[in-house]
């Protein structure tokens, strides 16, 4: 529906939009994390894309690769009802370089959602008026949506009664010790994608 | 009392002033959601307005990356849990988005009662809890009493009466009960009559117009330049409705209007909701009249859809696809989708990322009230403080929603 | 003194019916009578703080309602501030950063003071076993009783408050362990449950004709 968007990214951007495509009907251009705040402001001011409401910022994080993290900024246009997806790569192994310009000055809206992606994910923005962990508390270390974050590690702030101390049975079981049940799905299978699975899909665009 | 006839300087009997901070704490009476608003005020007046959320987050990304794609849905039921179906239908969309499926028309129609009857039950729920909180609390009973009544229908349907669970990749978990299409057909017109006596009772009432009017009023532009969808932003003016600008299920087939407001303050976000609540009924009665009472619910893709019951205790086939379905998953195609349904506060994203494997890699939810809340400070600045409650009201702001 | 049975509320979990023998020196007979009168007005008229946060929320208002009224138990009073209360319900789910509020809203209550867990996030922390969420505020307080469930249907949640009300009643003794609601089943459904749809007069099979079959097949 709207490839048009993606040329014209590509007509005025040229080499700094790394890869193109439109699977499953999203039009997607990941870009190099130089020119990010051009390209916002070219997509936002453009009378013919107008993107003018800030749909989702998130973060997408792929340890395998570098550089890792991957800012996803979904982006819509209310008058012309097209979308596109942004994406750039920053990062490496140890999250040196993780940094991208901040585009609140361009949608307000992207106020939070920057402060989101900081707080989970690590990535910092570079001109933000108040980058401060949003959904974490100040006290907390490290990002929760980085893959290298365990899921089950905590930091309490308020630490927790003993049973001598409340007198009453606290712990409560769980269904499945550490080393017994099937985790049902969890962690079965590598993240690279070396998965039998696949080859009973067909690819985007083949007939299923 | 006799006139001062005293020659008096500019401000000199002015009190001194100085910013007070005021914490309007995480547990706080309005029943909303829990948020943290630290207040700077100069007497009344709020000066600056600090936001702070996450006393709710669940983590609910970090845990979809622990189970499989159908193990989602009970943590996307208790995001909006207010109209948790809608959760449902907009995850079960995505995933059928990036598997290329298509479910069956009845299913389609069963989807969008469904979600109708969430989004009446999100919009009575809003309004009454803004009615309540402003101290008429006999309205807030009556739409509970409404709500009540949605949730038997849903209870009768799906088995539980708040997080029901109940959507599927490919389908519902349940076809509809015989006796659905009759309970809603006697539960809507009560409904309606409720909220038409919480009405009466509301917007005639002169110090309840006056709290909403022209209180935490936003220009369209402004609200499209923050990320607000939904009944917020078609409060300012702007039509933009999923449902309508890019129709998804069955949603072009039947007749409804998208109210609008003009001034986009509280009065209008109030009303919007009430508006919406009549539209839905329009669409429940719709489909009511053109849901297919046989047919599948489950379109029938052996990859993603639980085989029968008889067939996994007779056929080895049977019992391989079961187990395989629900240890490792539903093997959802390598890619990433964006796909986008109308929720109870706006436009409800799901942003997936699958690496072929039975696990997603990431479950991204774009929630519209973290925007629209991400928009308080600006309508609270120079507005006093009592103006905090209806306008906080007026926004739903979901907790579960919100801080994910 | 004698013998004081308690009586266990419908649905106590852990323990049976238990026997008190207060010692003759340690309690008079005004002060046992005193008590027990304490102990009826307290239950009867619980000043709440609902410290609500999440979806258990929704149950909660259900609660207030006039289909499961909490009015009749006198528990409807929801005092917003904790040093006006003596019940805390914590409904929902209590996340890291919530717990040192929680704390010291508990802290703030003056005693006799009860709690309880409504809802299994607040019993244990339900199926978010992260990073962020407490698991179960017998962590972070000590709890009268916990009402599992996800939410949990008004009817065990006002079990859940009976059981806390012949706590209250047992005085001192009975609250030395914690309750829990277990799950118990009401008769099936018949047609007239339907309360809210049901015409004053006539048969409720009449409005929803397809209820007619339905009961026709579970006879």
């Amino acid at each position: 529906m709207s490839e048009a968007v993606l040329e014209k990214l590509k007509a005025r951007f040229g080499s700094a939009v790394l890869e193109t495509h439109s699977d499953f009907g999203d039009d997607t251009a990941v870009v190099d994390a130089s020119v990010w705040k051009d390209v916002a402001r070219f997509l936002r001011e453009d009378p013919s894309l107008d993107f003018d409401m800030p749909v989702d910022l998130c973060g997408v994080d792929y340890p395998s690769r570098t550089p890792r993290m991957e800012v996803v900024l979904h982006l819509y246009s209310v008058s012309k009802r097209h979308r596109v997806r942004l994406k750039t790569r920053v990062g490496d192994e140890e999250m040196d370089g993780a940094e991208v310009d901040s585009l609140v000055a361009i949608w307000p809206g992207l106020d939070w959602l920057e402060r989101e992606v900081y707080d989970m994910s690590g990535v910092r923005f570079r001109g933000h008026p108040d980058l401060r962990r949003i959904l974490m508390y100040p006290e907390f270390e490290g990002h929760p949506l980085q893959k290298t974050y365990p899921a089950e590690r905590t930091q309490p702030l308020v630490p927790y009664r003993t049973e001598d101390e409340a007198g009453v049975p606290i712990q409560k079981q769980p269904p499945f010790g550490p080393d017994e049940g099937m985790p049902f799905g969890r962690r079965a299978l590598p993240h690279d994608g070396t998965s039998a699975g696949e080859a009973a899909w067909s690819k985007p665009g083949e007939e299923n | 009392m006799e006139p001062l006839d005293i020659e008096l300087e500019e401000g000199e009997l002015e009190l001194p002033a100085e910013p007070m901070h005021l914490n309007m704490g995480p547990s706080h009476p309005a029943m909303h959601g829990t948020v943290r608003i630290v207040l700077e005020l100069s007497g009344e007046t709020i000066v600056k307005a600090d936001v702070q959320i996450g006393y709710l987050h669940r983590g609910f990304e970090k845990m979809c990356e622990r189970g499989t794609w159908a193990q989602v849905f009970p943590y996307v039921d208790r995001l909006n849990y207010v109209s948790p179906m809608l959760n449902n239908v907009g995850y079960a969309l995505a995933v059928e988005k990036l598997c290329g499926l298509a479910v069956p028309e009845r299913c389609q129609w069963y989807r969008m009662a469904l979600g109708e009857l969430a989004r009446i039950s999100d919009h009575l729920t809003c309004d009454g809890a803004m009615a309540m909180e402003l101290g008429a609390f006999t309205p807030f009973l009556w739409f509970i009493k409404a709500r009540e009544m949605i949730w038997d229908i849903l209870e009768e349907e799906t088995g539980a009466r708040l997080t029901h669970s109940f959507g599927r990749i490919g389908g519902m978990a349940k076809p509809p009960t015989p006796a659905f299409k009759d309970l809603c057909r006697a539960a809507l017109p009560k409904i309606l009559q409720l909220v038409e006596e919480g009405e009466r009772m509301l917007l005639k009432n002169r110090i309840f117009i006056d709290r909403l009017e022209n209180v935490g009023a936003i220009s369209g532009k402004d609200a499209i330049a923050l990320g607000w969808t939904g009944p917020s932003l078609r409060a300012t003016g702007v039509a933009y409705d999923v449902r309508k600008a890019h129709p998804y299920l069955k949603y072009d087939e039947v007749d409804f209007d998208v109210p609008v407001g003009t001034r986009g303050d509280t009065l209008d976000r109030f009303l919007v909701r009430l508006g919406e609540l009549r539209q839905s009924k329009r669409i429940i009665e719709q489909v009511l009249d053109r849901m297919p009472d046989e047919g599948p619910v489950n379109c029938d893709d052996p990859r993603v859809v639980l085989p029968d019951k008889d067939d996994v205790y007779t056929t080895i086939e049977g019992t391989i696809r079961h187990f395989k379905l629900i240890m490792e998953g539903a093997k959802v195609p390598r890619g990433e989708v964006y796909s986008y349904t109308e929720g109870g506060n706006g436009e409800l994203g799901y942003y997936l990322v699958s690496d072929g494997t039975g696990t997603p890699y990431r479950v991204r939810i774009r929630p519209p009230c973290f925007q629209i809340t991400g928009g308080l400070h600006k309508l609270l600045e120079g507005r006093m403080l009592s103006d905090i409650v209806p306008t906080f009201g007026s926004l739903n702001m979901i907790g579960g929603e919100c801080d994910h | 003194m004698g013998d004081m049975n308690r009586r266990a509320g419908s649905a106590a979990a852990s323990q049976p019916t238990q026997s008190l023998t207060l010692d003759g020196n340690e309690q008079g007979f005004a002060t046992t009578r005193v008590d027990a009168l304490l102990g009826w007005a307290r239950k009867y008229s619980l000043f709440a703080y609902p410290f609500v946060t999440a979806c258990c929320g929704m149950e909660f208002m259900a609660l207030t309602s006039p289909r499961f009224d909490l009015a009749r138990f006198g528990a409807e009073a929801p005092r917003f501030s904790p040093r006006q209360s003596d019940l805390l319900w914590v409904v929902g789910t209590i996340s890291q950063r919530q717990a040192p509020v929680l704390k010291r809203i508990y802290e703030q209550m003056m005693e006799p003071k009860y709690v309880l867990a409504f809802g299994t996030c607040a019993s244990s922390g339900g199926f978010y076993d992260n990073y962020t969420t407490v698991p179960g505020i017998d962590k972070i307080i000590p709890t009268d009783v916990y009402i599992p469930g996800c939410p949990p249907r008004p009817e065990a949640v006002l079990d859940g408050l009976m059981l806390l009300q012949d706590k209250i009643a047992g005085g001192e003794a009975a609250r030395r362990s914690p309750g829990v609601v277990k799950p118990r089943f009401d008769p099936p459904h018949a047609v007239g449950d339907l309360v809210q749809l049901r015409r004053s007069a006539s048969d409720p099979r009449d409005l929803v004709p397809a209820l007619h079959e339905r009961e026709e097949k579970a006879l």
